[in-house]
């Protein structure tokens, strides 16, 4: 097994003796790339973007935007890392960094290099410029939100400035052209991505396979596991938390298969979340309107729907979207595979019916999926915000009649709970007569009072939901 | 046209250039405080030991289990201060306190070699207190009547008379909320000692001449001993004003006593914790209309929350009831202000500086009034302006007047106001489930510090023999494209092309006694100061030019980088020969140039005076939807016409109107800071102190369709090459969105239905909005009415009255 090393701006540095816990960001800051800042440290501001050469959907590789303060170091050995001093120079600049320099998309700065990457990797997105424009919300009433050139602005949904107020961002963000013929890092992409390396060191493993994986996990219970770490980054951030043992799982080939039949889609665990979005291709709608909801793009590259449910926070926002599906997941240890209903899932407040040896391998939707799907999110911000409220419905309605029903929410309970009367209240009911049935959902959970939400805001919200959902299907498809 | 506004035909001022140092920040180059970490040598890195109660007493602190971590150092504790013991100049900021003010004070910091042998050691560090009982809220300390500093009254005319003589009168209460900063970068300070004791400190600092002082009087050392510097900041918006100092001084400390650069940055959790943020207010008042909807009498008593100690409390204060007219003639005024002492964090500036306070007040009282006087806001609003000749309430002149009026038609115009006003009300007319509304507000907001004496600044203009020119001024570059402007200034005096020009940071050993970089008055201040030094060697090079060019040394020009005399066609030599020949006739190349704003006077214990050398005025106009299920809501469109002078530097100033906008729309809207008044172990505790959970304005929340101009042909006599302050006064245009929320809230329910809108207004606080417009409940304002409670506490104390007694 070779020493760890990462490529950084093409050059291979050692990564010996570098702590587990240490991120990428304090690592490459130490090293004197000190392009990318610490603005938050738990990945909500983007000042610490860079790019990260993953595997693509389209091309072999893409240019893959992550906040460098969640990703331990040690979980780029053998990758390829461009930060902002990368990209281009004062006196060559690369274009995204001429478009936001010439039109005043940088005033203090100190966000700029972050900007600059997440607009880097959409810069160089796949196609960007090829196909008619599509909202990833799934919504046309915002068209504002994708440029003349095909550029997403939620790619930029992880940055936050504080200066501009964004519009020379967005300026500079549509300004851009594609790609330059012998663009080195567009070149790039059309390469295979790094192959994972398995990584030893004495606090931090990333296994050669499921196998070598479940092995370690039964030998060491008190190991953390981490895909993304787009969650734990904020644990050894904000709370200091260290573990005698990291297994990072996201490479393992076993936990990143997408398939659809038509009995079940199956999406690994280790699968980001990004690239569900892209891999399912529409096959899941619920997923559409829920993904982009999620976080950020930033976010998105790194997490995966079994962190999103292995940490078993009651306000993850897939668990809702997936109750609503009826979805179940597989379970692997060293023993063998079982698969427990998502809504057998969750016993107490982040604990689960998941054990020390256990790991999520995949997610199980059944098909045919829900005819009438909807997600509704309750958040103080539009983009990048947690859920006080989280709703999603899964409906069938058969002429004129709601014939079965599954609602997910989340942030009403310790876990992300069914509206088990909800349904009862829906199913044999008209639609989009729903009025009865809102005032049970209404109901539905123990709210909580916090600074998200007031418990009256957020009970108040359940009802709206289904209200602003029927009104907003009055004819189902 | 006055000298120091008269532009000359070339002017680099004017050119829209991008910040000065674009290509640094896009490539990751420009550097920071905290960057310059690893290009020290054996840096210390200091974690603050916070401790988790309101308020207590410290009864036993025990520093040895930190000092058993492998890589700790020190523990800085009260007994290290060679000094004064305080982070600031009032005597009630203890560096090191005895007593907990607020959840998460700081008690002691730990040096350690590594930053997680710092917080291991802070971790250790074990700290015994004695619970006491704690203000939370700003009610609470009304309630105990506990106040802290002066109790200002601003009065103009007889109140109650014009009260009773009003056809309509109403009275009211609004508390709002406070902001954090929330600057990219944290609170950050390196500092160096050298082989003399000499102290070089590193600090995201916007105010650089008071870190200094207040680094030399806690290590008891001179000013003279001690250098500040400020290579940029990641953002200040006021929060490194004051706040600074005390994390200077603690590295600074930190470094004398182990002879190692000491690093201290906070980290997100640790700023929002332990700094001060932009004051909420409590405000009641009363209110008289005549019968046209003319305002005729205004009495308020404010109240801002301050925190645990003074800080800037007092100003801030000063400045918000100097804004409570914004841009109305209310011809009887009585406002009082006091300051809640609270066990929260101390309370400090906040772009705007009180001002939006003050604003915040009227603009509510109008938006809640109209429905109920039967007027329009924008006509209500409209009808109420000044007009030339009349003064504010604490007897300054408003001298432009016309001018925000001609702002205003021209939003109107541009924005197409009426029939998008008509547009709005068919809309709504057709959804049940979604409404729009389009507000427009105005802004009027006085340029200088109100205290006087700040309003000086210096500069430092080398002029090399090769001609190449090297200045270095007084204010702080945070992002507002501060030195850009100096650049454009330097150029535009002496003539010679933009890249001619280098601009060296801000150090205390360079430029003195600086005043800080805030109030808006960074240009205005400095570009005086650097324009001055320039003409100062402009006059000695005219001399020589004179002699090589054979004509009066008053009829010699310099422009574009060469020198000529006034005949066209004449003889030209280039700046470059005309700097080398004057030093080989030994001539002076450099200069200190100085600038001091001329024709103010401020009694801030009558609160009367002209504080202000002038007004700066804009208007937006915000069109808004608001969806009834949820009271989430979209800002569709924006339209600004801003007053920013002749503009110095179009690019920088539309980036400072925008930018202050969204800033100032997060505050009203978005942002929700909330402290934990509840009982229990938490209390006193900031429940939204991470980006998680506190949320900036991003993309989503920027207006879909942004219309910013600058107000033509706007010259200001009083300033720098005609131009006008801009970072503090387009963070108030915000109001036209929350005055769009509150009417979109309204549409819900029957028409002149008038709501109350909680400030900020977050989705939440719409959607109740919303339900009590459809249940009809109403704005809550109380017909005629009660009288605000009356303050008899004392004015202020002039600051310089305090300081000389003191010494």
């Amino acid at each position: 097994m070779p020493d760890p090393s990462v490529t950084v701006n093409g050059q291979v540095a050692p990564l010996s003796g570098v702590p587990a816990h240490t991120t990428a960001l304090d690592w490459l800051r130490g090293r004197g790339l000190v392009g990318a800042k610490e603005g938050c440290a738990e990945g909500e501001c983007g000042a610490c973007s860079v790019l990260v050469a993953r595997p693509g959907t389209t091309t072999p590789t893409r240019w893959t935007a992550l906040n460098a303060c969640l990703v331990p170091v040690l979980a780029l050995d053998g990758q390829e890392v461009v930060t902002a001093e990368g990209l281009g120079t004062p006196a060559d600049l690369h274009p995204v960094q001429r478009e936001m320099a010439v039109r005043g998309g940088s005033q203090c700065g100190y966000c700029t290099p972050g900007f600059v990457c997440s607009m880097a990797a959409e810069f160089y997105r796949p196609g960007r410029g090829d196909a008619a424009p599509v909202d990833v919300v799934g919504t046309t009433e915002h068209p504002h939100e994708q440029g003349p050139n095909g550029f997403d602005l939620h790619a930029l949904s992880g940055n936050l400035c504080r200066c501009t107020g964004y519009r020379p961002i967005r300026d500079a963000a549509y300004a851009l052209d594609a790609p330059a013929h012998g663009d080195l890092l567009a070149a790039r992409q059309a390469a295979p991505a790094p192959a994972p390396r398995a990584t030893r060191t004495d606090a931090f493993v990333r296994p050669a396979d499921l196998a070598a994986a479940l092995q370690l996990l039964g030998e060491r219970p008190d190991a953390v596991v981490v895909a993304g770490s787009t969650d734990w980054g904020v644990e050894v951030n904000l709370r200091g938390v260290r573990a005698p043992l990291v297994v990072a799982v996201d490479r393992l080939a076993e936990l990143r298969g997408v398939s659809v039949t038509d009995e079940v889609v199956e999406i690994g665990a280790a699968v980001t979340l990004s690239e569900i979005a892209a891999r399912l291709d529409g096959a899941v709608p619920l997923l559409d309107l829920l993904l982009p909801q999620f976080a950020s793009v930033l976010i998105r590259n790194g997490a995966t729907l079994g962190g999103n449910l292995g940490t078993g926070s009651p306000i993850g926002d897939t668990a809702p979207g997936l109750l609503a599906l009826g979805a179940s997941l597989v379970l692997v240890s060293s023993d063998g595979e079982r698969e427990v209903a998502l809504a057998d899932y969750f016993t107490g407040y982040r604990r689960s019916v998941r054990t020390a040896g256990e790991l999520i391998r995949a997610v199980r939707i059944p098909q045919p999926q829900p005819g009438l799907v909807g997600f509704t999110k309750i958040a103080k911000r539009r983009f990048d915000d947690i859920s006080s409220v989280a709703v999603a419905f899964g409906l069938d309605v058969v002429d004129g009649v709601v014939a079965a029903a599954r609602i997910g929410l989340g942030g009403v309970a310790a876990t992300p709970i069914r509206a088990l009367a909800t349904e009862q209240a829906l199913v044999g009911r008209p639609w989009p007569d729903v009025a009865a049935a809102a005032d049970v959902l209404g109901g539905e959970g123990t709210p909580l009072d916090d600074h998200r939400a007031s418990a009256a805001y957020r009970a108040a919200m359940l009802r709206q939901s289904l209200l602003k959902f029927a009104a907003e299907n009055e004819v189902p498809a | 046209m006055s000298a120091l506004s008269q532009r000359p035909a070339g002017a680099v001022v004017g050119t829209a250039v991008p910040h000065e140092a674009a290509a640094l920040h896009v490539t990751g180059l420009a550097l920071y405080t905290d960057d310059l970490v690893g290009r020290t040598k054996d840096v210390l890195h200091a974690w603050p030991v916070q401790v988790m109660h309101a308020h207590a007493r410290v009864t036993a602190l025990r520093t040895d289990p930190a000092l058993a971590v492998p890589g700790v150092v020190r523990v800085l504790t009260g007994a290290d201060v060679p000094g004064v013991n305080d982070a600031g100049v009032k005597h009630d900021e203890p560096l090191f306190p005895d007593e907990v003010m607020f959840y998460g004070h700081a008690v002691c910091w730990v040096l350690g070699e590594t930053l997680e042998a710092a917080r291991l050691g802070a971790e250790a560090v074990e700290v015994e207190v004695e619970p006491l009982p704690a203000l939370v809220t700003v009610r609470e300390a009304i309630e105990a009547e506990a106040f802290q500093g002066g109790q200002p009254r601003l009065e103009r005319g007889d109140v109650e008379q014009a009260l009773t003589a009003s056809a309509h009168v109403f009275s009211g209460e609004i508390e709002f909320a406070g902001q954090e900063h929330f600057y990219l970068e944290t609170h950050c300070a390196l500092a160096l000692v050298d082989e003399n004791g000499q102290v070089f400190v590193q600090s995201s600092t916007q105010h650089p001449s008071e870190t200094q002082e207040i680094v030399a009087h806690v290590l008891g050392l001179t000013s003279s001993e001690v250098t500040v510097q400020c290579l940029r900041m990641g953002g200040g918006f006021g929060g490194k004003e004051m706040q600074p100092h005390g994390l200077a001084a603690i590295a600074a400390l930190g470094a004398r006593l182990t002879g190692r650069p000491v690093r201290l940055r906070l980290n997100r959790s640790q700023d929002i914790t332990m700094t001060g943020k932009r004051h909420g207010f409590h405000a009641r008042w009363q209110v008289g209309f005549d019968d046209e909807g003319r305002l005729t009498a205004l009495d308020a008593t404010l109240t801002s929350d301050g925190g645990w100690s003074l800080d800037l409390s007092e100003p801030v204060l000063a400045r918000a009831l100097c804004h409570i007219d914004n841009a109305y003639w209310i011809p009887a005024v009585r406002v009082n202000g006091r300051i809640a002492r609270t066990n929260k964090t101390s309370q400090t500036a906040f772009r705007g500086f009180g001002g939006p306070q003050g604003m915040l007040v009227i603009e509510d009282i109008l938006g809640r009034c109209a429905p109920t006087l039967g007027i329009d806001p924008h006509e209500l609003r409209r009808r109420n302006f000044y007009a030339v000749g009349q003064e504010t309430p604490y007897g300054q002149p408003v001298r432009q007047a016309d001018r925000l009026l001609r702002t205003w038609d021209q939003v109107l115009d541009t924005g197409d106001f009426a029939a998008r006003t008509a547009e709005v009300a068919a809309f709504n007319a057709g959804s049940l489930h979604v409404k729009r509304a389009l507000a427009i507000t105005p802004v009027k907001f006085g340029i200088s510090f109100n205290f006087t004496a700040f309003n000086q600044g210096g500069a430092l203009v080398h002029v090399y023999k090769d001609g190449s020119v090297l200045i270095t001024h007084g204010g702080t570059e945070m992002g507002q494209g501060l030195h850009t402007k100096m650049l454009q200034v330097a150029a535009t005096a002496l003539g010679v092309p933009l890249s001619r020009v280098r601009l060296a940071p801000t150090r205390t050993d360079k430029v003195p006694n600086t005043s800080a970089t805030a109030a808006s008055s960074g240009a205005d201040l400095n570009g005086g100061a650097v324009k001055n030094a320039c003409e100062q060697i402009l006059a000695r090079l005219s001399q020589v030019a004179a002699e090589q060019l054979h004509v009066p040394a008053a009829d010699v020009r310099f422009s574009g980088g060469v020198v000529r005399g006034l005949a066209p066609g004449g003889p030209t030599v280039p700046w470059e020969d005309v700097v080398r020949l004057a030093y080989f006739s030994r001539v002076q190349l450099w200069a200190a140039g100085y600038y001091r704003t001329e024709g103010l006077h401020w009694d801030s214990a009558a609160m009367r005076g002209e504080p202000f050398k002038y007004f700066a005025h804009g208007v937006a106009a915000a069109e808004v939807e608001v969806d009834g299920f949820t009271g989430a809501y979209r800002v569709r469109r924006v339209d600004i016409v801003h007053d920013v002078g002749d503009s110095l530097s179009p690019l920088v100033d539309i980036g400072q109107v925008e930018g202050g906008f969204v800033q100032g729309v997060g505050w009203l809207t978005l942002e929700d800071l909330r402290w934990e008044d509840r009982e229990g172990p938490n209390r006193g505790r900031i429940s939204t102190q991470s980006a998680s959970t506190y949320k900036l304005p991003s993309f989503s929340e920027m207006p879909e369709d942004f219309r910013v101009s600058l107000l033509e042909s706007a010259h200001e006599e009083g300033a720098v090459f005609g131009s006008k302050a801009v970072g503090e006064p387009p963070l108030m245009l915000a109001f036209s969105v929350r005055e769009a929320l509150r009417q979109a809230a309204a549409a819900f329910g029957p028409a002149g239905t008038a709501v109350d809108l909680a400030s900020p207004a977050t989705p939440e606080a719409v959607f109740w909005a919303v339900e009590a417009a459809r249940s009809g409940e109403g704005a809550h304002l109380r017909d005629g009415g009660e009288q605000p409670p009356q303050p008899t506490g004392p004015p202020i104390r002039p600051t310089s009255e305090r300081v000389l007694s003191e010494s």
